[in-house]
């Protein structure tokens, strides 16, 4: 990134479809705006996110992953989203320990019917991404992996 | 199973000093199903490596590869020709898995990514127990199928010692259940009290962990050969 550019941080947001999926598109309707640097991955419950998905974004570039699901008590799948909060602050003190900060994964809860709440929670996460500046990695080709032999399975 | 957990991460990144590029092997067996050493631990370690020590100014290249059994030698067989391009394998098997590459490729450094803890089982979901310390000599038909060596801090053989407190709890952890307490409670429940009180001879302890490697020999499932006087 050269100095005339001014620093936009990339954020992954793992969002459930059920809730801050339909939440951010509300808020893109309702015409409140949150980062066009946030970049939306929808999934069928954050309980889905593994935390390879995670680790994984920010090998490739990402500087911040905001997962964002169900509110608390009310995830379509009943517990997808207690499962994905645990996950995520896994991988907080993974990152803490790998020299990167733990501020850069965060998990939010939203329902579908708070666009203005996603916006201001993704604007938060943005800030706070923006204050700890770009992760220092350098983005590869992805590692090679050898599979099991033809024919045999895990 | 064998359970296992992962090594903290700066102790790896010790053991890959100075190494530039390395294999991450999995296990897709006993490691696998206690969330230590299978495909998805294999990608989430070599993930959180590649990044911390291309932070530190020191990147290792780290690939990933995931066996169905790192136990067996035919399982790792296909594993010889890739192997010449790394300095180091990085182990995700228990330690009989890490030993099998080790035997099987001992010109290449193969270092161990887990502890191996013992051979148990989950208990619920995210909580694994010690079961079975491999005796070598088993009694569970006489405990009800509760194990005293494995279950009680003190190995006892003959009923509970003085620690245990009203509610069938160990004094060494309250949170340990008294191996003894649980054995009188299940052979009331299956009425072989009686059996308890059975005076029975020492136990066996040659075939525990006394005279080093312990070996299992199936002449039965031994490559045939031909006898001489055929």
């Amino acid at each position: 990134m050269d100095d005339t550019t001014t620093y936009e941080p990339q954020i992954i947001a793992f969002c459930c479809m059920h809730c801050a999926y339909a939440a951010a598109d509300l808020a893109g309707s309702s015409r409140i705006a949150y980062p066009p640097s946030l970049k939306i991955v929808a999934i069928p419950c954050t309980g889905r996110t593994d935390m390879g998905h995670i680790l994984k974004s920010f090998e490739d570039g990402a500087d911040g992953v905001l997962v964002a699901g169900c509110l608390e008590g009310r995830c379509h799948f009943q517990s997808g989203n207690l499962y994905a909060r645990q996950r995520v602050e896994h991988v907080a003190e993974l990152l803490d320990q790998i020299g990167m900060q733990s501020e850069r994964a965060r998990m939010i809860n939203v329902s579908a019917g708070q666009g203005a709440r996603f916006a201001e929670l993704a604007n938060e996460f943005a800030e706070t991404i923006a204050a700890l500046g770009p992760t220092g990695l350098k983005k590869k080709s992805p590692p090679r992996e050898i599979p099991l032999p033809e024919g045999k399975t895990e | 199973m064998i359970v296992a957990d992962q090594k903290p991460i700066e102790d790896i990144k010790k053991m890959l000093r100075g190494k530039k590029k390395v294999l991450a092997i999995g296990c897709g067996t006993c490691v696998a199903v206690c969330f230590a050493g299978g495909k998805r631990e294999v990608g989430v370690l070599s993930s959180a490596l590649r990044m911390s020590t291309e932070l530190d100014g020191e990147p290792v290249q780290i690939d990933e590869a995931i066996v169905q059994r790192q136990c067996e030698k035919e399982f790792i067989e296909h594993l010889g020709s890739q192997l010449g391009e790394y300095d180091a394998v990085l182990s995700l098997g228990c330690g009989v898995g890490v030993q099998t590459l080790a035997d099987h490729y001992p010109t290449t450094r193969i270092l161990p990514g887990l502890n191996t803890k013992f051979m148990g089982g989950p208990t619920e979901q995210g909580v694994w127990e010690e079961r079975c310390q491999g005796c070598g000599d088993c009694m569970l038909e006489y405990t009800g199928g509760i194990c005293p060596i494995t279950r009680c801090a003190k190995q006892l053989m003959n009923g509970p010692c003085g620690g245990t407190d009203e509610g069938g709890r160990c004094e060494v952890d309250p949170d340990t259940p008294c191996a003894w307490f649980d054995i009188w409670e299940r052979m009331e429940t299956l009425e072989l009290q009686d059996e308890l009180m059975q005076i029975r001879p020492p136990k066996d302890w040659s075939t525990s962990r006394d005279g080093g490697r312990r070996k299992i020999v199936r002449k039965d499932l031994q490559k045939p050969t031909i006898e001489d006087d055929n």
